[in-house]
């Protein structure tokens, strides 16, 4: 391809980039340094409201923002340096509870609390979300053709529905008169309650997420497991090497890109864990990163919202992705440097 | 066929046309309407659309959508839905006119008792109160020989015996789901015992006997509720009421018409609804209204119909069809058994929502807050001051310090 050409097709997909990516992440960037607020005064204010029969007025002194001429609320921004970000990640008292060696005493500063199940749900989910998707793809592998079809149909079910659709049908399934919950108390004759505790939400949690998940790994698996030789496998069956040796040593380094490849994924979507709790309303017991933007960002019934606040928390947000992704990006760039990719 | 249906189209669309049938007069400007959405506002934007040109916009997420939709020029709503707290920031921004004038042309149907005035100003026009109260099983605390309960403590001893006697699952319920919904019972307890929210300069003033005892109480009722109360919105005890499975509920006056609703609850005629138990100084609940502003950013000629749009969908005939959905103010109103709860929380001086700029910031840090002394987490005082260092933070970030 000449290089005007090359040029004329990527410019507009560079445009929308840095219109609606690069540009309001620098926004975002810039708004966690500052912090922007109303101008308050203090008035006194007559107010009557209703009562059953008769109304009721008081009289009392109110903060309420100042307009301007226009009849529009005074904003100010002040730029504050780090202070957001230390208001966020309140580092005095997190290094008080650090030297106590206590988890609970972390949890109970939100972000540490946020950060803590983010990184866990993120470790936990992928080995399984990775074995899982192996599984049924060799399981389809091995099926005789006439029921190929229909299994990887139902297999990618739970991958088509809408997230919060999903979390919401688990929820009804395990909730205290749910069906589920039902039936096992049923059968264990005692009372369970899923929903009012840490661990057994976190659990939930976890268990939707890969059965949500499995399905992407297990069709982009799928997909390789057409492409390994058929000679090398059949000279490994010759050799001797059984069914097991045969996946370690030929299957799984071959699909070790795509693994890579569905691993890198299934990071950056699980580090914005944010469905699960909303849907399960776990946030008594256990929050997210995303969660905490997302509730900085919910005005309250005045309309007040902690925009700066919230940028401050999507930025360390975007930089724990980065981080838990590092390893295996350093691992595609040095395979891409090899020359393997 | 197709003839047909296509027939029964238009005979559809001209039936619709003609629907202000209920209307005294035939508006013909548009009017938006964006509310919240229970069967209040249902009645009410159903009684406004016979009116014609009315499009309603029913949501629960309204308080979100409305301070910017109503900032806009031309507004994008000509009438807005409010509560004693979500009218703060409209207030505040100025965003909705003064309907003095509009009163005295169109509102001969009024009482005064509906009109919110600030200032001495009519900024809103009020259709109905609302305040949470107790709602208890009539059929068992008799049989268990039970009072009515006063006081928490009075709640806390029948809960006890009808744990005891084991005829339901659990003896109490309520909207503890954390955040809003949690953060209002305690705002309800901590004012019921006499509690002050805010000091000098607004700083906050929760950390002390009122607020442990407040806590403590709402500690002790959570051991007789469903041991995921703290997912339980109103929504969900109002089920749990309905389907027997709790004897006794703190709940929204707006769901006690349901009780008594035969098609989705099986204790039809059972529930007595009593007023919100007494705290120290008064019931610890809060009162609340609900009612419509009109736009400031629209034309004269705009707020005028939707002004008299309103007043079509909050008159006596739409309270009359629907008696039961609310605690109305309107003329016409016939007070129901399902009302009297709300009516002795009132008569026995329960205070008005302290709504305002710093209090929204409190309810939000009092909902994140609370959760951690329920879980035990945390103790009654750690966790009062951290509320309070949270709010400290918000309130500065925000400049309200």
């Amino acid at each position: 391809m000449k290089k005007k050409d090359f040029y004329l097709f990527i410019v507009p997909s560079l445009l929308m980039m840095f219109l609606f990516i690069a540009v309001p992440l620098a926004i975002v960037f810039q708004q966690s340094f500052y912090i922007t607020q109303n101008v308050f005064e203090d008035v006194e204010v007559e107010t009557c409201t209703p009562g059953f029969l008769k109304q009721i007025c008081e009289t009392e002194i109110q903060t309420k923002p100042k307009l301007d001429a226009n009849g529009n609320i005074i904003n100010v921004s002040v730029f504050v340096g780090l202070e957001n970000y230390k208001n966020l990640l309140q580092i005095e008292k997190f290094k008080k509870s650090l030297y106590s060696f206590s988890l609970s005493e972390i949890e109970k500063i939100n972000f540490w609390k946020a950060f803590r199940f983010t990184v866990t749900f993120c470790l936990i989910t992928l080995p399984l979300v990775i074995s899982l998707g192996l599984l049924i793809a060799i399981t389809v592998n091995n099926l005789t053709q006439s029921l190929k079809g229909p299994v990887i149909f139902i297999s990618l079910l739970p991958f088509i529905i809408t997230p919060i659709i999903g979390a919401l049908a688990i929820r009804w399934l395990f909730v205290g008169e749910g069906i589920l919950t039902s039936l096992i108390e049923y059968l264990l004759e005692r009372d369970i309650a899923l929903f009012a505790s840490a661990w057994t939400l976190e659990l939930l949690m976890v268990i939707y997420r890969v059965w949500h998940v499995a399905p992407f790994a297990f069709i982009v698996f799928y997909a390789g497991l057409q492409t390994v030789n058929k000679e090398t496998l059949e000279s490994a069956v010759i050799d001797g090497a059984n069914r097991f040796e045969r996946l370690r040593y030929i299957v799984i380094p071959h699909l070790m890109p795509l693994i890579i490849f569905v691993s890198l994924i299934h990071l950056m979507d699980s580090y914005r864990v944010f469905e699960e709790i909303v849907a399960f309303s776990s946030q008594a017991y256990v929050i997210s990163l995303q969660w905490l933007t997302y509730d900085f960002l919910t005005p309250d019934d005045t309309g007040n919202r902690l925009i700066n606040r919230a940028s401050t928390s999507a930025m360390l947000t975007m930089i724990g992705v980065s981080v838990i992704i590092l390893p295996l990006l350093k691992r595609t760039w040095a395979d891409y440097r090899e020359g393997n990719l | 066929m197709k003839i047909r249906v296509f027939l029964l189209g238009i005979a559809f669309a001209l039936v619709s046309n003609f629907a202000w049938a209920g209307c005294s007069f035939t508006n013909v400007v548009e009017v938006r309407s964006l509310t919240n959405s229970f069967d209040a506002w249902k009645s009410v934007t159903e009684a406004m659309s016979e009116c014609g040109n009315v499009t309603a916009t029913l949501d629960s997420e309204f308080k979100d959508k409305q301070p910017d939709a109503f900032a806009a020029n031309p507004s994008l709503y000509e009438i807005g839905g409010v509560s004693g707290s979500t009218i703060t920031p409209l207030l505040n921004a100025g965003t909705i006119r003064p309907l003095d004038d509009l009163v005295a042309k169109y509102g001969q149907n009024l009482n005064p008792n509906q009109l919110i005035k600030i200032d001495g100003k009519i900024m809103g026009i009020a259709m109905s109160v609302n305040n949470q109260h107790l709602m208890y099983r009539k059929d068992i605390l008799d049989n268990l020989g039970i009072a009515e309960p006063k006081t928490y403590d009075d709640v806390l001893a029948a809960a006890e015996k009808i744990k005891a006697a084991n005829v339901v699952d659990y003896p109490f319920g309520g909207a503890y789901k954390s955040g809003w919904n949690l953060a209002e019972e305690f705002v309800n307890m901590y004012l019921g015992n006499g509690g002050e929210f805010f000091g000098e300069g607004n700083a906050p003033t929760l950390n002390n006997a009122a607020g442990v005892k407040s806590l403590e109480t709402m500690k002790k009722l959570t051991a007789y509720m469903d041991p995921e109360y703290l997912t339980s919105d109103s929504t969900y005890a109002q089920k749990q009421m309905q389907q027997e499975k709790i004897a006794m509920a703190y709940l929204w006056a707006t769901r006690a018409g349901a009780m008594d609703n035969a098609e989705e609850s099986k204790v039809v005629g059972k529930i007595v609804m009593a007023s919100a138990p007494m705290g120290d100084v008064r019931p610890a609940s809060t009162l609340w209204w609900d009612g419509i502003v009109i736009a400031k950013n629209i034309s004269d000629v705009k707020a005028e119909a939707a002004f008299r749009v309103a007043m079509e969908g909050m008159d006596t005939e739409m309270v009359t069809a629907n008696n039961e959905d609310a605690v109305w103010l309107i003329t016409g109103y016939k007070p129901g058994a399902s009302a009297a709860g709300a009516a002795a929380t009132a008569e026995n001086g329960a205070a008005p929502y302290p709504s305002g700029s710093r209090m929204g910031v409190m309810h939000s840090a009092l909902g994140n807050g609370i959760a951690d002394f329920l879980t035990g987490a945390k103790d009654a005082a750690s966790t009062l001051a951290d509320i309070e260092a949270a709010y400290t933070s918000a309130a500065t970030e925000k400049g309200l310090m």
